[in-house]
């Protein structure tokens, strides 16, 4: 039985991934805005990381008198990983917190991200690449999330 | 118990060594792009009928397997040649009709005289060389009534995987439901078509290889010590900020968010600012460019010595295949640079 959550966990993994471009993670909700990015929310949550600001580009953007649709950028984060990379790799310190991107596209919605991977070789040596890959399991396991959202 | 685990390695086998599912590759992959059923988005609507009439699977093939250099299609290397099989069934699958088939002979025609004509009947959609229409297609970038934006011919990923008789089908034919219309019925001649080919032919080159190196620390940000401390470094940074027509949004610490008010790291803390004519701009080309938003500035405070760094704009903009986009990227590198010295003289 021991075995089981890391068997599990591997068949998740060879699951569809929405989005594998070799740079970015993105994913189409077909959920309308609101609804994915409670979504999007709830799975950032459920992965154990904290929303730490929700930036509303869209509100800006209208603020100034330019017509747009939904467009936020959500920065989320585990505050000991940010320690740690701050501490250990203080050139990805501009990169951080990470962040997603999430707009509308007329009735759906999209989500993109840098793949954790540039993070890593941004590091250097500095910080073990499992610490990226798990990031990016992390990311592709809540944009699958957010993708399968009904 | 054991037999769960059986199950699970089952399933797992038949995803590893199975057929590859076109569906579900589609989804993982071009999905946020193109849409669930091909209708487009930021790519190109891939279920159109007058597209996939006049299209051959070579094309779509090397498309995927090439992508568009700097018009943010990528090159979708990481896949098989059994998994891009796959997709394109699954795209084909939309389709009732056959799949066309095209020769790869060369058309001669007078590349000369299609200069002329292409100077006059396609320059206007496609560019004066080729290169395209503006944007991406999604929201920001173009109205919702305009099913496609231009492709670029002159793109070698395009001309590799076009031959010279698709395109001529595409100019005779045109595209229903876009505004590329039919040529022969616009009034050209068979000969005028073919001297079309010969011309957007001409623009061909070798793809680009993608050079995979090791970047440095000075690629990735942009960095400089101050000598002043780190309140005075903020204050110096707000009025460099301004003086590059930029608006102070916020400052906030690193760890805003992520610990409880208080318990915040005083020592890193981020300005954010945003020029918004330049911004609705930047989404117009690329409506990824969250990636650099909102634009920040990071200060640190580490024995003493405080060093105020950007991420690196240019580092980034290889990232998002966008030749347009990373016009702004230069820009922006060029903005975050002033205000990093402005403060820190």
């Amino acid at each position: 039985m021991k075995h089981l959550p890391g068997v599990i966990l591997f068949t998740l993994l060879l699951l569809p991934r929405p989005g594998i471009a070799e740079d970015m993670i993105m994913t189409r909700s077909v959920l309308a805005f609101p609804e994915a990015m409670l979504a999007l929310q709830e799975s950032i949550a459920a992965h154990g990381y904290t929303v730490s600001r929700v930036q509303r580009i869209d509100i800006g953007l209208t603020g100034m008198g330019y017509k747009t649709d939904k467009y936020r950028i959500v920065f989320a984060g585990k505050i000991d990983e940010i320690r740690e990379l701050t501490d250990k790799a203080p050139q990805l310190t501009p990169y951080l917190p990470p962040k997603i991107s999430i707009f509308a596209e007329g009735d759906q919605t999209i989500l993109v991200t840098i793949n954790p991977k540039r993070y890593a070789e941004i590091a250097g040596d500095a910080i073990a690449p499992v610490f990226f890959d798990r990031w990016e399991s992390d990311l592709r396991s809540i944009f699958y999330d957010v993708n399968t959202a009904r | 118990m054991h037999l769960i685990i059986g199950l699970l390695l089952l399933v797992i086998t038949t995803v590893v060594v199975g057929e590859p599912r076109g569906g579900e590759l589609y989804s993982a992959h071009c999905s946020a792009c193109h849409g669930d059923t091909g209708g487009g988005g930021v790519g190109v609507p891939l279920s159109l009928p007058s597209f996939l009439d006049s299209v051959d699977d070579k094309f779509l093939r090397m498309t995927i397997r090439h992508g568009r250099p700097g018009r943010v299609m990528p090159a979708f290397s990481q896949l098989s040649d059994a998994q891009i099989d796959a997709i394109v069934r699954f795209i084909r699958s939309w389709s009732k009709e056959p799949a066309p088939e095209f020769s790869d002979e060369p058309i001669r025609g007078d590349a000369q005289h299609g200069k002329q004509l292409f100077a006059s009947e396609c320059a206007d959609c496609h560019g004066e060389k080729g290169e395209g229409g503006r944007g991406t297609g999604v929201t920001f970038s173009r109205k919702r009534d305009l099913p496609i934006t231009p492709p670029a011919l002159n793109n070698p990923g395009f001309l590799a995987a076009a031959s010279d008789e698709m395109i001529r089908h595409t100019l005779k034919t045109g595209r229903l439901g876009t505004p590329m219309d039919s040529f022969l019925a616009d009034g050209l001649s068979e000969q005028d078509i073919d001297d079309l080919v010969s011309y957007v032919r001409s623009w061909e080159k070798q793809l680009p290889v993608t050079e995979k190196r090791a970047v440095t620390v000075a690629e990735t940000t942009i960095s400089v010590e101050s000598p002043y401390t780190l309140k005075e470094t903020i204050e110096n940074l707000k009025d460099a900020i301004v003086s590059q027509n930029f608006i102070l949004i916020r400052e906030d610490t690193l760890e805003h968010g992520l610990v409880r008010e208080g318990e915040e790291d005083p020592s890193e803390v981020i300005l954010h600012f945003c020029n918004f004519k330049f911004l609705y701009e930047a989404l117009a080309v690329d409506p990824r460019v969250g990636m650099f938003l909102p634009c920040q500035v990071t200060v640190t405070e580490v024995a003493g010595k405080v060093t105020v760094a950007t991420i690196n704009p240019l580092y980034l903009s290889r990232l998002f295949n966008n030749a347009e986009l990373s016009e702004y990227c230069e820009k922006m590198h060029e903005v975050y640079a002033l205000i990093l010295e402005d403060a820190t003289l």
